[in-house]
């Protein structure tokens, strides 16, 4: 039947909706909506605000004494030990120090476990060898192995960057290794259907297909490097943001503690952001 | 150049798939292989493009592939198997990069087959954006690319809807029309079969086995013309393997 035939329909077996209800005496109901919620819409500005009005609340309830001074100190004054450190000019001595034990902690452990991670995916032989001493090692505290550290690399630079490498390795290798275990088998059959080098296929269909899984282990381990930070600062660090801490807890200077606790939080969002834009970059055919 | 099947058969443990298959696909032809569901079909094609050993028997090339073929055996997949993180063209000088086919000369190569495959406005799209059919086109520009001795297709258009099938029919017709390529078309769509193959070739029920060998004269580009003889061979087709689907369809596997 073709598209014109619809238009020369008899008139009379169209029904509107008027006549149906003439005809069934208003027993005619829109069929109930049952479909909504379970869907997330975008609400750009409800963190930011939720985050001003917790804080405004805590410095309402420090004021009126509501919250003790002891328990928790108020954020201006916490803002207090902020712009001290800013006008000391000491931030920039513990975020630099901590910057630099963060990145080369990061990008070492980041860089070797991808490597280790793509050996696992693509040897058989280091898949059998290697990957049940990844899956021992994984689960040790690295700070248990912090004294180990010491001796090892040193009570300098070399222990704190050691503790932060690896504890990024391990779920890096794992994420990678995951990741080109993921990649369709079909995609590469296709590589090697045309002729495709080992190194191409590689490179080309193995590494891209395994990414997004890749950058999504980078968040995780960018997190542990944080939190790893602070661990590794506990012992022999003059500056850093976790030494900070750890001096202002020792004190049980609280404003003090808190302040560089927002530090952290800052640095972990600033990084969370920086692989997002990463994401963005790398993965735009994903969309 | 001719690619021939020399008694192959093949088991995945004690299962068997194929047995005893002797098969040729000259210069210019197009052999499509019919059969139920779970015949071997896809293991046969595999065979034949060298992705997979048999067990017995071997896959031959009789004489040598045209000189300016980059790679002689082409698959097209059901999937059409385009990697998502490359355009439309860059799938294509994917597999040309590889064969040292740069600059100006894949650039002359892939405008070619784009255009050929009326993709020529869709260069820069991303996979993601295409439609199935469109991918499918991408996979035959791609496929086209290495000027193949013969093009492998596993069920190219199984993945598609039904309109958007037939538009394909059409362009692979038309496109053999100008190249004259040739192909081993795995399909289970006797329609299909029909409508491209010169020759078709029957399997059996697992373990596939030839149960028969159609060749239709009528040209391609004519058969549109001919509804009442195609639809006589599709016909006798099914009545001999209908028996096969049906058990086929009942029986419990463990084959991938």
């Amino acid at each position: 039947m073709s598209l014109d035939a619809t238009n020369e329909r008899p008139q009379a077996t169209r029904r509107n909706v008027s006549d149906l209800q003439q005809s069934t005496q208003g027993m005619v109901k829109p069929v109930p909506f049952c479909g909504g919620g379970f869907v997330h819409s975008r609400h750009r500005f409800i963190a930011p605000l939720l985050f001003v009005v917790l804080v405004i609340l805590w410095e309402i309830g420090s004021q009126t004494g509501f919250i003790s001074n002891i328990a928790l100190p108020a954020p201006s004054e916490a803002a207090g030990a902020m712009s001290d450190l800013f006008e000391t000019g000491m931030i920039w001595k513990h975020l630099s120090a901590s910057l630099y034990r963060l990145v080369v902690g990061w990008s070492l452990g980041s860089l070797i476990g991808v490597f280790v991670g793509l050996a696992i995916a693509l040897f058989s032989l280091v898949r059998a060898g290697v990957s049940p001493f990844i899956s021992a090692l994984f689960p040790i505290p690295k700070i248990a192995l912090l004294p180990l550290f010491i001796i090892w690399f040193g009570i300098g630079e070399g222990s704190k960057v050691a503790t932060i490498l690896f504890g990024v390795f391990f779920p890096t290798v794992i994420a990678t290794y995951g990741g080109v275990d993921n990649v369709d088998r079909n995609l590469i059959r296709m590589g090697q259907s045309f002729g495709l080098s080992w190194m191409s296929i590689v490179r080309k269909i193995i590494i891209p297909g395994a990414l997004p899984a890749i950058l999504s282990g980078f968040r995780i381990s960018a997190s542990i490097a944080i939190i790893l930070l602070v661990a590794a600062e506990m012992i022999g660090a003059e500056y850093g943001i976790g030494a900070y801490i750890l001096m202002a807890g020792a004190l049980f200077a609280t404003d003090q503690l808190i302040a560089g606790v927002a530090m952290l939080s800052v640095l972990g969002l600033t990084v969370g952001w920086l692989i997002s834009r990463a994401e963005r970059m790398l993965l735009s055919w994903r969309a | 150049m001719e690619l021939i099947l020399d008694h192959v058969s093949h088991s995945y443990g004690d299962v068997e798939v194929l047995s005893d298959i002797s098969l040729s696909v000259g210069s210019g032809e197009i052999v499509c292989i019919v059969g139920p569901s779970g015949c071997g079909k896809s293991t046969l094609l595999r065979i034949l493009g060298g992705l997979e050993k048999p067990d017995a028997g071997a896959a031959l090339i009789a004489g040598d592939p045209p000189s300016d073929s980059l790679n002689p055996l082409t698959y097209v997949f059901q999937d059409f198997a385009l990697l998502p993180w490359r355009t439309v063209e860059g799938n294509i000088s994917l597999v040309l990069e590889d064969h040292s086919v740069r600059k100006d000369k894949a650039r002359a190569i892939i405008d070619d087959v784009l255009a050929r495959t009326k993709l020529s406005e869709f260069a820069n799209a991303w996979p993601r954006q295409l439609s199935g059919g469109m991918k499918q086109r991408v996979a035959i520009a791609r496929a086209l690319s290495v000027n193949p001795a013969v093009m492998l297709m596993d069920e190219p258009l199984s993945a598609l809807d039904s309109q958007t099938r037939e538009l394909l029919m059409d362009d692979l017709i038309e496109l053999w029309g100008q190249v004259g390529f040739s192909a081993c078309y795995i399909t289970h769509n006797l329609a299909e079969a029909v409508r491209l193959g010169h020759r078709i070739v029957m399997l059996s029920r697992r373990p596939g086995q030839i149960r028969e060998i159609v060749d239709i004269d009528i040209p391609l580009n004519e058969r549109i013309d001919f509804p009442a003889e195609t639809a006589a061979i599709q016909r006798r087709l099914w009545e001999a393997m209908r028996d096969e689907a049906r058990a086929a369809d009942r029986e419990l596997s463990d084959v991938a």
